[in-house]
């Protein structure tokens, strides 16, 4: 347990000094926010229908723009190393590294969500929905994502495999994301079924994530 | 305790690096790796550190801890130094101490100042004891080195593998490391250092590539 608080608290710790990589995230949410209303145009209605696909297209693509070095960065300085050789389970440490990597670069997009939101002309009840749900469905996508991150490793190829890897496993995250933020909004449609099946799909990746990346960085070793 | 190597292989990228080697070496011994560039060293350490899956042959460890496996009782010092240069050196150390003693204690308590002398002691004998609060980026190569041999005296571990060790090191840091190789053989511990320089401590040569590997009398005597 010291050795998994201890590589959390490292991780965080890199990650939100200088050149970590937890405010490039939400910089990078926050101009895809901004940017989005210039593009549409001052269609008020619509921007507030398009408001929360836009948060959660933001959030993931901020995500995923950070994941590519969630293994690789270990790797290229040996460390990666010693986190396999040591008396931690790997799948215990991989799941550790990705609760850092959630906590730094993850939690940050959920808190600016409801600023953003404004920006997209959401009212309060629709803008604490979308951040509900990006606080149920983020897990999802680090916890997915860390999958391609552990294969870029093995593979010696960055960013751009793992948009490809990762890209299709999201997929479902955002469509079901989408869906439960829209049904808070608009009536006819429930908001608990959606919402129930993006909980599910995090608790799912928590146990598959882990072990496929552990998996894949044992046998991408050399 | 000793380390038994029989009949070890290893493949990379589809060429064979080197095959059939025999080595034992026991509590208390060193084994110096050498050959050429290329001849399989760091293979050779990173197949005993289980970094890689040997293509043959076996590698145990007997008398060690039945729970742990090889690389669990094993440092690795490689050719990469696994530090981040956000971190300051202190704070490098503190963490892979953490991580590979899983030992830490609340502040204030007894547990709690050994732990910290712990740390200071290591690189006060590594000779970084002025420099603990620099981030590691602002280290020069023999500097990250020290640090990184920190490690294995803040961690006790029986068995070191060390690749390269003396590289980047100056004669005054070099002097320094026998010295600490030599109070862990005398602890009783297991030594395996590729190199191509003179460890600066007693050690027997195990010549791997070519067909050194048959004509080396001290591989012969250990096989």
């Amino acid at each position: 347990m010291t050795a998994l608080t201890a590589l959390i608290k490292r991780d965080i710790r890199i990650a939100l000094r200088v050149g970590g990589g937890a405010l490039i995230g939400v910089l990078f949410f926050l101009t895809v926010v901004v940017l989005m209303p210039f593009a549409v145009g001052p269609d008020l209605a619509l921007l507030a229908r398009l408001g929360p696909a836009i948060l959660w297209l933001g959030a993931l693509l901020a995500s995923l723009l950070t994941l590519d070095r969630l293994f690789m960065a270990d790797h290229e300085d040996g460390s990666l190393d010693l986190v396999v050789m040591s008396r931690t389970p790997l799948e215990l440490a991989c799941a550790a590294k990705a609760l850092a990597h959630w906590l730094a670069a993850g939690l940050p997009l959920i808190i600016a969500t409801p600023v953003l939101g404004l920006l997209l002309n959401l009212d309060m009840a629709a803008t604490s929905a979308v951040a509900l749900t990006l606080l149920a469905g983020t897990p999802a996508l680090t916890f997915t994502g860390m999958i391609g991150a552990a294969l870029a490793v093995t593979l010696h190829r960055g960013g751009l495999l793992l948009a490809v890897l990762v890209l299709p496993l999201s997929i479902p995250v955002l469509i079901f994301g989408v869906a439960a933020s829209q049904a808070a909004i608009s009536e006819p449609v429930t908001f608990g079924a959606p919402f129930s099946i993006l909980c599910a799909l995090s608790l799912a990746s928590f146990v598959i994530g882990p072990f496929a990346a552990a998996a894949s960085l044992r046998q991408g070793l050399d | 305790m000793r380390l038994l190597g029989r009949g070890v292989g290893c493949v990379r990228g589809g060429r064979d690096v080197f095959s059939g080697l025999d080595f034992e070496v026991r509590a208390g011994e060193a084994l110096a790796v050498t050959g050429r560039n290329g001849s399989g060293k760091t293979s050779l350490l990173r197949l005993i550190a289980g970094l890689l899956t040997p293509a043959g042959g076996s590698i145990a460890l007997e008398g060690g801890e039945d729970e742990l496996t090889l690389a669990e009782q094993a440092h690795y010092l490689g050719h990469r130094d696994a530090l981040k240069p956000a971190l300051s050196v202190l704070e490098n150390l503190a963490f892979w101490r953490d991580f590979l003693g899983g030992e830490t204690a609340d502040a204030g308590t007894d547990l709690a100042q050994d732990l910290a002398q712990n740390l200071a002691q290591s690189l006060a004998s590594v000779g970084l004891d002025h420099a603990t609060d620099l981030p590691a980026a602002f280290l020069s190569a023999g500097q990250r080195r020290r640090l990184s041999i920190a490690r294995l005296v803040a961690v006790r571990r029986p068995i070191w593998l060390l690749d390269e060790p003396s590289t980047a090191l100056d004669t005054a840091g070099q002097r320094l490391f026998s010295a600490l190789m030599q109070s862990h053989l005398a602890a009783g511990g297991i030594i395996i250092a590729a190199t191509h320089g003179p460890l600066g401590i007693e050690a027997r040569e195990l010549r791997i590539g070519d067909a050194a590997i048959q004509s080396d009398p001290a591989v012969r005597r250990l096989s």
